[in-house]
């Protein structure tokens, strides 16, 4: 590991300008990714500016009835927080689906959203990598690709983004709010990370210095009824091989969809919202059939890798058992009756 | 680049001299003598080096010593009082819930903190949660305890019993309904 200088933030503007004057600084949050990346020579900053004792650790009610989500909120008290699990469920059950129960209570919502892609050739600096050094190529695409992309990729780079947490913030709309050497930004979490396209290194729309202040959950009564479900190799303490994020607004019927919010995880270079399968479901009955039709919609452009074909059908069950989950069976029966 | 850091580990107020790049593993081991957090992978994979940190369980090899600078650590060495075990070391002890041990002073941190975090209602992902979003006890079942102590990987597989001793070590603490 290169040396570093170390110097602890007490301000969030003098945070910003001293790594927006210097090239070679970076922030430090809980270190959980970036202290494996030091480690792992992926990246070598000569100064950490550490923001994790910034007074940005408040989740706070807002005028239009959401929540703003201070950028050092540990991820584990976002997901105990009784706001986040009676309103927004979706969020509090991506958060306890990643990682692990010790690294929850160190992670930041700040660095959880910018934490990089767990491509095996990425965390290996002796193979071939455009997103870790441009130009070099990418390993993966004659390689192991079970944890690839199936959307959304270039021949740059197939990589996925591993956030969960930011899978369930693009279903709810949630917005981040930044503050750079030019004042406060704010960008919605679904254009906040980028497809790789040609510069697979840039996995964000970050410019270097902007730091992360908080993310803003808008107001949305129905979230109630939202879910996440997460496949993995193994059951727990894995990273997604898909995950699928969904809120639902049912008629009063109890099963035709007026509203849906569906983001896809494991699949893109960025959390995967998907407004066609939202489109597909819109009037229609919460059936099986119509979750499976409305998946398929969103991956009709997929191109799965050697390795990850399998994401196709997995999409489609998957979207389909969380909304099983998600619509309470009427009197009659089960869904089946309805389809 | 050197820097001074006074941690309280295990009771005691300690001064250390760090480099930036020390972690809060390597400094309570290399540098305090500290030698019960273990190191596994050294990259978060594993919970060997778990400790309390400032209450709460962390792992320690990915946190820099100088980020933590005026922390409190309790170890699995500071966990027990006056010459008696911890209640989920005895648990641990009971339960034979150990092979070689090198994960163990790991998952009794890990214990501890878990019954901590179910104490203040904390849910995990496998807490049921009702359709509009009823919130229910944390109850630490067989189930919940393999969740919530999924981060601690223990290499000769005393899962078996690690899970049965965590159990009674909740029950003991009313926790395990
Ligand atoms: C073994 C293991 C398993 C994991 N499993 C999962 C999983 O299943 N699902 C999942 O989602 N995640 C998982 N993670 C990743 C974990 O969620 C991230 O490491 C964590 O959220 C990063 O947060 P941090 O505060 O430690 O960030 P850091 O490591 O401190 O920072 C990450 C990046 O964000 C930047 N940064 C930090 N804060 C800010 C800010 N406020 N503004 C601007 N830039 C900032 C840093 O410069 C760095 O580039 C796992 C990690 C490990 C080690
Ligand atoms: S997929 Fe992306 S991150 Fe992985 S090796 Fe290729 S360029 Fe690197
Ligand atoms: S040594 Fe820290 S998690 Fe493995
Ligand atoms: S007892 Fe040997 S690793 Fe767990």
């Amino acid at each position: 590991m290169k040396p570093f200088r170390y110097e602890r933030a007490t301000d969030a503007e003098h945070a910003v300008a001293t790594v927006a004057a210097h090239p070679g600084a970076a922030f430090l949050g809980a270190g959980t990714n970036l202290v494996d990346h030091l480690k792992l020579g992926i990246t070598a900053p000569d100064l950490l500016v550490d923001v994790s004792r910034l007074p940005l650790d408040e989740v706070a009610e807002t005028a239009d009835g959401g929540l703003r989500v201070g950028a050092n909120v540990r991820n584990a008290d976002l997901a105990a927080h009784p706001a986040v699990r009676a309103r927004y469920p979706v969020l509090s059950q991506a958060l306890l689906s990643g990682a692990s129960g010790q690294l929850r209570n160190l992670a930041t919502t700040g660095g959880n959203l910018l934490q990089r892609t767990r491509c095996a050739y990425f965390q290996d600096p002796s193979t071939p990598c455009n997103k870790r050094d441009p130009g070099t190529g990418c390993a993966a695409l004659e390689g192991w690709t079970r944890y690839h992309a199936i959307l959304g990729a270039s021949s740059h780079c197939v990589a996925v983004h591993p956030s969960d947490m930011a899978v369930a913030m693009a279903a709810l709309d949630a917005v981040v709010v930044t503050l750079g050497p030019d004042g406060e930004r704010r960008i919605p979490v679904t254009d906040f990370h980028r497809l790789p396209g040609d510069a697979p290194h840039r996995d964000t729309v970050l410019r270097h210095g902007e730091l992360i202040t908080a993310v803003e959950l808008p107001g949305l009564p129905w979230a109630t009824r939202s879910r996440y479900r997460k496949v993995r190799d193994r059951a727990s303490y894995a990273f997604a091989l898909v995950s699928v994020a969904v809120a639902l607004d049912l008629e009063d019927d109890g099963r035709t969809v007026r509203e849906a919010r569906i983001a896809l995880g494991g699949i893109a270079h960025k959390p995967w919202r998907a407004e066609r399968a939202e489109q597909a479901l819109r009037g229609l009955p919460a059936t099986e059939e119509n979750c499976r039709t409305a998946a398929d919609a969103e991956t009709a452009d997929a191109h799965p890798l050697r390795d990850n074909a399998f994401k196709i059908p997995l999409v489609r069950n998957t979207l389909a058992a969380v909304v099983r989950d998600l619509v309470p069976e009427t009197p009659s029966g089960s869904l089946e009756g309805a389809r | 680049m050197e820097t001074e850091i006074k941690l309280r580990v295990d009771g005691q107020e300690r001064e250390v001299t760090v480099d930036t790049r020390t972690t809060v593993l390597d400094a309570l081991r290399e540098r305090l003598g500290i030698t019960s957090p273990k190191k596994g992978c050294d990259h978060g994979q594993c919970g060997s080096c778990t400790v309390l940190l400032d209450g709460r369980r962390a792992t320690t090899c990915l946190a820099l010593a100088v980020a933590h600078d005026g922390a409190e650590i309790v170890t699995a060495e500071g966990l027990g009082t006056d010459g008696e075990l911890h209640p989920v070391q005895q648990a641990f002890v009971d339960h034979d819930a150990l092979q070689c041990g090198y994960c163990t002073p790991g998952q009794v941190c890990s214990a501890v903190g878990v019954l901590r975090e179910a104490a203040q209602g904390w849910p995990s992902v496998v807490t049921e949660v009702g359709a509009e979003g009823d919130i229910a006890p944390a109850r630490l079942d067989h189930e919940e305890i393999a969740e919530r102590m999924s981060g601690n990987l223990c290499r000769c597989g005393a899962y078996v019993n690690i899970v049965p001793a965590v159990a009674a070590a909740a029950e003991a603490e009313g926790a395990g309904r």
